[in-house]
């Protein structure tokens, strides 16, 4: 007896950017086949350091399953990951470590904090603790809680998405980007 | 016959006689109080003694007594007789104007980043420590944290409430 063959029905396609189509071609513009490509397959890096990495390594897990937003694989380099995610107390000794990390990572790049500790301290508002990772580096998008739920961490991944879908191919290289990235000290 | 802390008590006394102060026996530890100058030579005797035998340094650390004037730091060692399973606890006292205490890290290895971390969080000066310099903290850091005068938290923050964490 054939073994029943079960095929995954559910799968879901993300939609094709608005554009002009005819026989044998389509046309679009070159934004927004970069931005659909860039957030259906960011490259997370994880940065755990506490509790909220427990909680991101549920998120990675197999019952919220992070690969699903074609973020399958955690990169354990720097240097291949778009995507960093801060999970954690940042203590001041840290700082600069994360920071080095942050720069040995190729632009473009995006940066999660998840948790209140990795935003604004937390409940450490002590002398070794950086109150807020956003003292060093650069944040896209901010995840509360202490610490956060995987679904809240899932729907930061989700904004990330939104914004790196929507991101401008000139925005790297804008007057305000460089002044950003001129406040925190990098070139 | 088992080494009590009567016995270790008369021993010290015995050989450091007046010197020692303080004694005190709070739970069962006995306490005692020595003089800045002379914490190696009592390490030493109560190490090298064949009744004695303290030859394992369990902790190490400091506190600090803002109102005791002249005395403000204290260091605190626990030394532990493995073989007759008795503990021992040695403070000294010195002020906070220049807080000098001889290490005891030729004695006991495991000193060595105690009184590092004991120097960095406290300020206590070790003299002849191989390498005295910051062992948690971040190098930059120009005071030490753990004396009174510095709040553990900032109370004037307001960006710390709970109604910014949504607990209001």
């Amino acid at each position: 007896m054939p073994r029943p063959v079960q095929y995954n029905t559910k799968v879901k396609m993300v939609e094709m950017p608005p554009g002009y189509s005819g026989e044998g071609f389509y046309s679009t513009s070159f934004d927004k086949v970069v931005g659909l490509a860039r957030a259906n397959s960011l490259w997370p890096l994880p940065f755990a350091t506490s509790c909220c990495g427990i909680e991101f390594m549920a998120t990675m897990g197999s019952n919220y399953d992070l690969g699903r937003y074609g973020a399958e694989r955690m990169g354990f380099t720097p240097r291949q990951c778009d995507m960093l995610l801060v999970a954690g107390t940042i203590a001041k000794k840290m700082a600069p470590i994360l920071r080095q990390v942050y720069l040995q990572m190729a632009e473009p790049r995006w940066v999660i904090a998840i948790g209140a500790c990795a935003c604004t301290g937390g409940i450490f508002d002590s002398y070794p603790v950086l109150q807020g990772i956003d003292q060093v580096i650069p944040v896209d998008v901010y995840v509360p809680g202490c610490p956060p739920r995987p679904e809240g961490i899932l729907d930061g991944i989700l904004k990330l998405q939104d914004l790196v879908h929507n991101e401008s191919l000139r925005r790297r290289s804008s007057d305000q980007y460089k002044g950003l990235m001129e406040s925190y000290g990098i070139q | 016959m088992a080494l009590t802390n009567e016995i270790i008590k008369q021993r010290l006394t015995d050989k450091f006689g007046e010197q020692l102060t303080g004694w005190e026996e709070p739970y069962g530890l006995l306490t005692v109080t020595v003089p800045a100058e002379l914490n190696l030579k009592v390490m030493q005797f109560l190490f090298d003694d064949e009744a004695l035998r303290f030859r394992f340094l369990t902790d190490l650390t400091g506190v600090h007594f803002p109102d005791r004037k002249g005395e403000e730091l204290n260091v605190v060692y626990h030394l532990h007789n493995m073989i007759d399973n008795i503990r021992l606890r040695l403070k000294v006292y010195v002020p906070v104007e220049k807080p000098d205490v001889y290490t005891a890290s030729q004695l006991f290895s495991a000193a060595n980043w105690m009184e590092r971390e004991t120097y960095d969080f406290f300020g206590i000066n070790f003299i002849g420590h191989p390498n005295l310099v910051r062992i948690l903290n971040v190098d930059e850091m120009d005071y030490f944290p753990m004396r009174k005068e510095y709040a553990m938290e900032d109370p004037t923050r307001r960006d710390k409430d709970d109604e910014m964490f949504g607990r209001g």
